[in-house]
């Protein structure tokens, strides 16, 4: 198998590598895991959770005695990000929930990330110490100062080295930027500047500054009675620092160029399919609004994420998607009980594999979806511990629509709506992916042969 | 529409309806919720669903235990329930984890407003040193 070169082909099989978190009866909010994101390299793998926490995790060097076990990735750093917030001056609570993490990429020997959460972006440093200073002439050995009086000699103090501490520090706190709620980060090409959008806004940021921030984009109307969309996602182009999208409630994309103008307001392109009016229900706006965006790592096409489907398009053509993959489409006849209990508002997101050939997605009864673009082959995976022995191969899963049931599939009707994965990572250049099951984190690998 | 050939058409018609809502589970669906909450506005439902999103987290309305069938009339809340103001909110706050609920969110029927709060009823500020479990931390 090529690395990188994914595709769903018969000889393609997924097996479990690992898991973290704990099983419990009764999830605890604030470990219900928020976001998942690789860093450019794959080498770490970072999560944010409801409670405001990151996680970090590094992959092992590979051992050589065993070759067909791959890395594994273990904890190497775990810090607050955020705290919960009140906001007295507005009545309003905010939460400390991580939205979203974004690596940039590596310069020096020090890790650099943002996280956000509702209101607030913060770059965090993550650096390695594994010498200290030893011999200071003022301080003895436990940092107690010594009496000048018993000093007769001058020494330059040595470092030696120590067991290896990772220090995860704030360098940039860039706040009170957004009055409604981020949604989005995005590191730009150039790596100097990131924006953050919220649900009617973007901001652009300079990383070295951080009391002022630049709005490139405002869909507020002057009357809030005529709000008929929101912005729900941004991402800025892999390659082209002046170019960056944005999608809508609306299932809308919009491509903007920076050139053009200051303020963003009037698209460059506009990327929208048309829809048969005669099909138009009480929930087509609903789940025609679009939960994620992101750009091909080639840069040429974008994948929306909606409630039903993942749409991939291409940027040359904007009247209508050139793939759309249906993920779960037997939830059409369940629309009426899945706005009963809210879970047709929930935000799936959608990546794209290292080499574009293959997208996933999540979906509930912790099952997540691959689609391979080049054969349309498609699979259906469980992130369960039920399939947590080491290397064990996962079952591909059925859900069966009406009629007949066979022995292995689920129907509709069985599945679990509590348990929906929102949010997975794929490895930027290997098979090697990281599922969010509400608590719990998966991480498969294809199989070595 | 009428004549003799009528009836194939009145049948042709009833097909097609019928074959249409076999098309479109989302119409069935959509009688459904409509037959359960009748005053359900007769707008898309998107637009009031918009504003509430942008509201969540904010304070200052005063929350009223509502009948379940009236708070599901309700276009959806995507987040909190409202309190009257901080000091409502951490009352309910404590009340709810005294009552030790598991997750999920605010108790919707919940009453508010009832008891004029005091620093020694106020919980203590949620502690933020608690490592996270994938990271190894403590099981609660």
């Amino acid at each position: 198998m090529i690395p990188g070169i994914g595709t769903l082909t018969q000889d393609t099989l997924w097996c479990f590598s690992q898991v973290k978190g704990t099983i419990e009866i009764g999830t605890t909010e604030a470990d219900i895991i928020s976001t998942v994101e690789f860093n450019h390299t794959g080498e770490l793998l970072a999560t944010g959770d409801k409670g405001g926490r990151v996680v970090i995790f590094q992959r092992e060097q590979e051992s050589k005695n065993q070759v067909h076990r791959r890395g594994e990735y273990n904890v190497y750093s775990t810090f607050q990000s955020h705290e919960p917030e009140f906001d007295y001056l507005k009545s309003l609570e905010i939460e400390e929930k991580i939205n979203k993490i974004r690596w940039l990429p590596q310069q020096n020997a020090a890790y650099f990330l943002l996280s956000t959460n509702d209101k607030t972006v913060k770059l965090w440093k993550v650096s390695e110490r594994d010498k200290r200073p030893e011999g200071y002439n003022l301080k003895d050995e436990e940092g107690r100062l010594r009496d000048p009086a018993t000093i007769t000699t001058l020494r330059v103090p040595v470092l030696r080295p120590m067991d290896l501490m990772v220090e995860a520090t704030p360098r940039r706190v860039f706040a009170n930027a957004h009055t409604y709620h981020i949604n989005s980060i995005s590191v730009n090409s150039d790596y100097e500047t990131y924006m953050s959008a919220d649900d009617l806004r973007i901001n652009l940021w300079n990383f070295e500054i951080t009391n002022q921030s630049f709005n490139i984009v405002d869909i507020k109307p002057a009357n809030m009675e005529e709000l008929t969309e929101v912005i729900t996602a941004a991402e800025f182009h892999p390659h082209h620092c002046n170019t960056f999208v944005y999608s809508s409630s609306k299932g809308t994309i919009r491509l903007c160029d920076m050139r053009a103008s200051a303020l963003c307001d009037r698209h460059t392109k506009f990327f929208e399919e048309p829809e048969d009016p005669s099909n138009r229900s009480f929930f087509s706006e609903i789940i025609s609004s679009i939960s994620d965006v992101k750009f091909s790592h080639s840069g040429r096409y974008i994948m929306t994420r909606d409630y039903l489907t993942v749409k991939v398009w291409d940027l040359n053509m904007e009247n209508r998607p050139i793939e759309t993959y249906q993920v779960h489409d037997y939830l059409r006849s369940k629309l009426c009980s899945l706005y009963e209990n809210d879970c047709i508002f929930d935000k799936f997101e959608c990546v794209w594999n290292g080499s574009d050939s293959v997208i996933m997605t999540g979906s509930y009864n912790n099952f997540f979806r691959m689609f391979d673009r080049n054969t349309k082959r498609d699979v259906t995976l469980e992130a369960s511990r039920e399939n947590s022995k080491p290397r064990a191969i996962l079952k591909p899963r059925k859900v069966c629509v009406g009629g007949k049931r066979r022995k292995d599939e689920i129907s509709v009707d069985s599945l679990d709506f509590s348990k929906k994965i929102l949010h997975t990572a794929w490895h930027p250049s290997e098979n090697i992916i990281a599922v969010a099951a509400t608590n719990n984190l998966y991480i498969f690998q294809d199989k070595v042969n | 529409l009428a004549g003799g050939p009528g009836c194939n058409v009145c049948y042709g018609l009833v097909e097609d309806t019928q074959e249409k809502e076999g098309i479109l589970p989302e119409r069935a669906e959509e009688a459904k919720l409509k037959a359960k909450y009748p005053s359900l506005g007769q707008k898309p439902g998107g637009s009031d669903f918009l504003m509430k999103r942008l509201q969540k987290g904010v304070w200052g309305i005063i929350s009223y235990p509502l009948s379940l069938d009236v708070l599901l009339c309700v276009d959806k809340i995507e987040g909190e329930t409202s309190y009257f103001d901080s000091g409502d909110y951490n009352m309910a706050k404590a009340k709810m984890k005294n009552k030790q609920l598991p997750s999920a969110g605010p108790d919707k029927n919940l009453v508010t407003g009832d008891h004029i709060p005091t620093p020694q009823d106020l919980p203590q500020r949620k502690s933020s040193l608690v490592t996270s479990k994938l990271a190894g931390g403590q099981v609660e």
